[in-house]
């Protein structure tokens, strides 16, 4: 029995679906049995990131609705065997699927997967109730911004009083120099108000932009520093101790987050 | 059984009102009603008798009502309509404490705490999460979010908190916003209180001379 994973946040924009895709294909590359479940139905973009588009026939929504099984409706990856993605509907609305219905496709999956990474929408409404309706744990994604990390509390808070006691975190998108000037939320600020488990630090890098549009994920290009980012949480998913230190051997100012940790 | 009765037995158009003394043992109160009910045993058998249940001020948990229930429905013709108490009345306007509450968590974003009494609260309180609050409001924690004390009208309030970065302070109706009014960055635990209707910030060592009613200690 495989476990579903929520990745959410609140805020849109901080790279939630960036990060699913990437996350799904790093645990692939480890040689994990993978399905990804995008539940942003009307704005779906998972398939996009993931170059996958053309290859869609059905759809969640047509899964749920019964027009198809759910085997039907699954999207192969054309890098890897073991790779598996569910699209949104793109015409449909977040109110057209329940949690309940979610839950149901979800547990469907996880006895033939060992991960079910599962694309939230953003916001707080039907769509994040019903990406979270499934999941076992929760993945909780910000950038260093006060509007984000707010988004993120909220969140949180809303995953606590629902059944996630320990949802994890994800700081997307931090840019040293801005952290070296001051000029950004420091990771442990972040840390301190959020008051969660800190899964993964990734950095800003432009190859996630141009990997992205090119229906790539990032985490296939093994020079891009985002890359080893999303390995290293997928590493720490899979219950491996991975210092979050390999990032400063460039630029030195992570220490205070191995301070945090215990490991610096 | 020695002593003043704790149970009175009251009979009204509806049926029995127990009233039950509210400062003696639990257990007393037991074993009271058990002998009264059997040294009353002939009164109590023939038609269906409702019975209501006073506490006065005791508060039970369910399961000692429970007890109570089971102590009186050995008398097959008495059914229990109600079991009541009356909980203490807090005077909002007192700061003698009537008890300081506890209790342990984080006030995350969008969430609002929300206590009559005085309140402990063992986490920090997040930028966008509140705590209203009729008595006085200490944090052991860093407070980010906004917290209003004294929220039924008592100007003799206050907030305290290890980490006193709030987005807002209110005690009774003042509102104030740091850090137009005033800035605390001190690391060391700070509390705030109205001075002549204005919003103040005085160290934790300063509350003594503020609160003349609380216990002092004065050393050994």
């Amino acid at each position: 029995m495989g476990e579903a994973i929520v990745v959410t946040s609140g805020k849109g924009g901080v790279g939630k679906t960036t990060t699913s895709a990437n996350l799904g294909t790093a645990l692939a590359i480890m040689g994990k049995k993978v399905c990804m479940v995008d539940t942003d139905i009307g704005l779906r973009n998972l398939d996009v990131v993931m170059g996958l588009e053309n290859r869609i026939i059905y759809d969640l929504i047509d899964v749920a609705d019964g027009r198809c099984r759910v085997n039907q409706a699954l999207i192969k990856d054309k890098r890897f065997d073991e790779l598996y993605m569910l699209p949104a509907a793109q015409t449909k609305d977040k109110n057209d699927i329940t949690p309940d219905q979610v839950r149901q496709i979800i547990e469907s999956l996880k006895p033939d997967y060992d991960y079910v990474i599962i694309d939230c929408p953003a916001g707080i409404e039907q769509g994040f109730r019903n990406a979270i309706a499934g999941a076992d744990q929760a993945i909780v994604v910000t950038t260093p911004e006060n509007a984000a990390v707010r988004d993120a509390d909220r969140v949180i808070g809303l995953l606590e009083k629902d059944r996630f006691p320990s949802p994890k975190l994800i700081i997307n998108r931090i840019r040293p120099n801005l952290l070296k000037n001051g000029d950004m939320l420091e990771i442990d600020d972040i840390c301190q108000v959020l008051a969660i488990d800190l899964i993964g630090i990734v950095p800003d890098d432009e190859m996630v932009i141009r990997a992205a549009n090119q229906g790539e994920p990032t985490v296939m290009n093994p020079s891009s520093r985002a890359a080893i980012a999303y390995r290293n949480i997928a590493r720490r998913i899979l219950g491996e101790t991975v210092p979050l230190s390999q990032l400063d051997d460039k630029s030195g100012m992570f220490h205070k987050v191995k301070k945090f940790l215990g490991m610096g | 059984m020695a002593g003043k009765s704790h149970i009175t037995i009251k009979g009204t158009k509806e049926g029995l009102v127990f009233l039950l003394d509210d400062r003696c043992e639990f257990v007393t109160l037991l074993d009271e009603l058990h002998s009264k009910l059997d040294k009353h045993e002939k009164q109590f058998t023939g038609p269906i008798i409702h019975v209501f249940i006073k506490l006065g001020t005791r508060m039970l948990e369910e399961e000692d009502k429970e007890r109570i229930r089971s102590v009186i429905r050995r008398q097959g013709n008495l059914i229990i309509q109600s079991i009541e108490s009356n909980p203490p009345e807090a005077d909002a306007n007192s700061s003698a404490a009537p008890g300081l509450h506890t209790m342990a968590g984080i006030v995350r974003s969008g969430q609002t705490l929300e206590f009559d009494g005085h309140l402990l609260l063992l986490g920090d309180v997040n930028p966008g999460g509140a705590i209203r609050c009729t008595g006085d409001v200490y944090v052991l924690g860093a407070l980010r979010g906004t917290v209003h004390a004294g929220s039924s009208g008592n100007e003799a309030a206050i907030i305290a908190a290890s980490l006193m970065k709030p987005t807002q302070l209110r005690i009774a109706e003042i509102i104030s916003r740091p850090p137009d009014e005033w800035t605390s960055a001190e690391p060391w635990m700070e509390y705030a209180f109205l001075r002549d209707g204005t919003m103040s910030i005085d160290k934790m060592t300063s509350l003594s001379r503020h609160r003349k009613e609380l216990m002092q200690f004065k050393g050994v």
